[in-house]
């Protein structure tokens, strides 16, 4: 069997989140080096606070402002720091309890080795440069045995309180179609187009999967389908697609290789919009370098019979 | 209702796992689940049409490909159109899923699978992405560093030490020297801190893999299989988010899922635990008050095979076999999703005296 293709497969995608009350007024708290927590019914300071009690799930919304210094509640250290994480030389992972509060914020601890770390040390928050009302805002934290800073009893209320994040992320795969899809696209690198039949039902996929979806059993009989085929039904698009060169309007249609057991889809080209019909014969139109068919034109056969292909739909 | 009413029992009737391996490129996912579909139908006799509610559980970001699930549909031969869901979570959910579904009396039969391939991506970096996106994911905390901390807490707590946890690692990876589709088994290093106090074999391997099972009501159970695991309880429970809001060293929602599940009625025999971490394991014992006489992941559990999404379902199922083959009377499953066993499902099994 030849080797599987492979791909490098970046996703990325940069979340838009609004913010609730409590999460703006602490994310512009820490903009401007105020930390906020947040009160809960029985008196407990949550921070980072929640818009809703974890535990009676009641709306919280009393702010009071905590210390810039805190003690670890436990730690972790972190030899080798991954991409997007606070530091790039190695860091402990920490839980904070800052002075004031009653739960623990995670962060990382900026320290020189393991050696300096320990559950109950204690740490002060050390400040971005620039600040947009992020948690990233705390650059880190690092050892701290100076004196506990006092809150200033901030209240909350900012001039202009961020309202929303932007939460970029990144993820990166090694993209591989499987063994049925790479013989797919490997044959289409040859301009040949082969589908693989159901052992079951004989029907052919174009293209395959691997499976087939009525009988619930792997496909594996490669055949190879077309190159000609027939238009089983189309659309006319009138809008022109951002990023494509093509004018409109334009014929897409579902087209029935012969021998394929359903229609794949495609671009009809060489014949006026208005002239493709149902039952077209069509064949493929490659251009230079291209690693499938740039679109399909008439072959100028007789149109083929409905009930040839009213299954193809 | 968290216990199976006396008139309705379900059963686990079938169960099957691929051979878990760091990397099944050569495989669509739909090609990697077949096998174990057609082996739970065929130990069954049934057919896919016999089916009377299917359920699986994955999650598209492992292997960063849209929609994977409704191609996965492909191998159960969903067309025409099944009775069919899926959660976005562990195979082990899509069980509970299914076992409320027969409760109802809607269907006899149900078929619950997962699978998960972990080797396209970076499973430690994915795993960011399920975190609070306010405050805890733009900082990137990977899965390893957050079990890291929980572990910290526990040797903190003085639940555990390092040689303690080197201890279960060589334990359960000991005990998978007897299951064939195990990713690692037998004597492994503990190796150096991937990030202190865990190390290299505190960790569970990255894998891909996947499982099935077929769940049968009453006497149709009896007729697929010479002793079915009958679903005694089954239950789950979640914890809030934030990690500093909770406390690392316990586990509440393990224990109330257990006792919705009746696990604490009488003792079990066997404890299939869902601990990817070692430390996770010694948390799981507390909570569920596992004594020295329970034979606790006789299949080597998460750190011989960690399939994600599907290794929840693998302990309810490995916990199941061991019914069918007349190992264990009464049987514990646990599963876990989220950070720091953040939320937990519970299932009591049994067999019939013999």
């Amino acid at each position: 069997m030849a080797e599987v293709l492979k791909a490098p497969l970046v996703v990325e995608f940069p979340f838009t989140r609004s913010l609730g009350p409590v999460q703006s007024a602490f994310l512009t708290g820490l903009r401007e080096r105020v930390v906020l927590g947040v009160r809960t019914g029985d008196g407990r300071v949550l921070v980072p606070p929640v818009e809703y009690d974890p535990v009676t799930a009641e709306e919280l919304g009393d702010l009071v402002e905590v210390a810039p210094t805190g003690t670890v509640t436990t730690w972790a250290w972190n030899p080798a720091p991954r991409r997007g994480q606070p530091l790039t030389t190695p860091f402990a992972w920490v839980l904070v309890r800052l002075d004031g509060a009653d739960t623990a914020l995670l962060h990382a601890l900026d320290a020189p080795g393991p050696a300096a770390v320990h559950t109950g040390m204690p740490v002060r928050i050390r400040w971005a440069g620039e600040r947009t009302g992020a948690i990233t805002d705390i650059a880190c934290f690092e050892p701290y045995d100076g004196h506990r800073a006092e809150p200033t009893g901030h209240t909350g209320e900012f001039e202009d309180p961020v309202t929303g994040i932007v939460a970029a992320a990144r993820l990166d795969y090694t993209y591989s179609p499987g063994r049925a899809q790479t013989a797919y696209i490997n044959a289409l690198s040859g301009r040949r187009t082969v589908g693989e039949r159901c052992p079951s039902c004989r029907k052919v996929y174009v293209p395959p999967r691997g499976a087939c979806p009525t009988c619930g059993v792997a496909t594996s009989e490669q055949v190879e389908v077309g190159p000609r085929g027939t238009v089983t039904t189309f659309c006319i698009v009138n809008i022109k697609a951002k990023n494509l060169d093509i004018e409109v309007p334009y014929v897409y249609a579902h087209i029935a290789l012969d021998g394929a057991g359903l229609a794949l889809h495609g671009r009809i080209g060489g014949i006026p919009y208005d002239e493709v019909r149902m039952g077209l014969r069509v064949e493929p139109v490659w251009t230079a370098d291209a690693r499938y068919p740039d679109h399909y034109r008439p072959t100028g056969e007789p149109d083929a019979d409905y009930d040839t292909y009213k299954e193809l739909l | 209702m968290t216990s199976a009413p006396r008139d309705r029992e379900i059963a686990v009737v079938a169960f099957a796992q691929t051979d878990h391996r760091r990397t099944s490129e050569e495989l669509s996912e739909v090609e990697m689940l077949m096998p174990v579909l057609h082996e739970v139908l065929d130990s069954t006799g049934l057919k896919t049409a016999d089916i009377g509610f299917t359920c699986s559980g994955s999650s598209d970001y492992l292997a960063g490909r849209a929609f994977s699930f409704t191609l996965a549909l492909d191998g159960v031969g969903a067309w025409p159109p099944i009775s069919e869901s899926h959660v976005e979570m562990d195979g082990a959910w899509a069980l509970y899923e299914a076992w409320t579904k027969l409760l109802t009396g809607d269907a006899d039969t149900a078929l619950v699978y997962s699978y998960g391939k972990s080797s396209p991506g970076s499973v430690r970096d994915v795993l960011t992405r399920q975190l609070d996106p306010y405050y805890v994911a733009p900082l990137w905390p990977d899965s390893v560093a957050l079990a890291a901390l929980q572990a910290q807490a526990l040797i903190d707590a003085g639940d555990t030490d390092e040689p303690a946890l080197a201890a279960v690692a060589s334990r359960n990876r000991e005990a998978a020297t007897t299951n064939p589709h195990a990713q690692v088994s037998g004597t492994v290093p503990q190796g150096d801190h991937i990030v202190q106090p865990l190390r290299t074999g505190d960790c569970p391997p990255i894998g891909d893999g996947a499982a099935a099972v077929i769940l049968a009501a009453g006497d149709r159970a009896r007729d697929l299989c010479a002793r079915p695991a009958w679903i005694r309880g089954i239950d789950h429970r979640i914890e809030a988010h934030g990690l500093g809001v909770r406390d690392l060293t316990d586990s509440p929602s393990t224990r109330l899922a257990a006792e919705r599940a009746g696990a604490f009625e009488r003792p079990v025999d066997t404890a299939e635990l869902h601990a990817p971490f070692s430390s996770q394991e010694i948390v799981l014992r507390k909570a569920l008050r596992l004594g020295e006489d329970v034979d606790v992941n006789p299949s080597g559990g998460a750190l011989a095979a960690n399939p994600i999404m599907a290794a929840g379902l693998i302990r309810i199922g490995e916990a199941a076999a061991r019914i069918h083959r007349g190992r264990s009377d009464r049987a514990l499953a646990h599963a876990t999703s989220g950070p720091c066993l953040q939320q937990n499902l519970v299932a009591v099994l049994e067999g019939e005296p013999r």
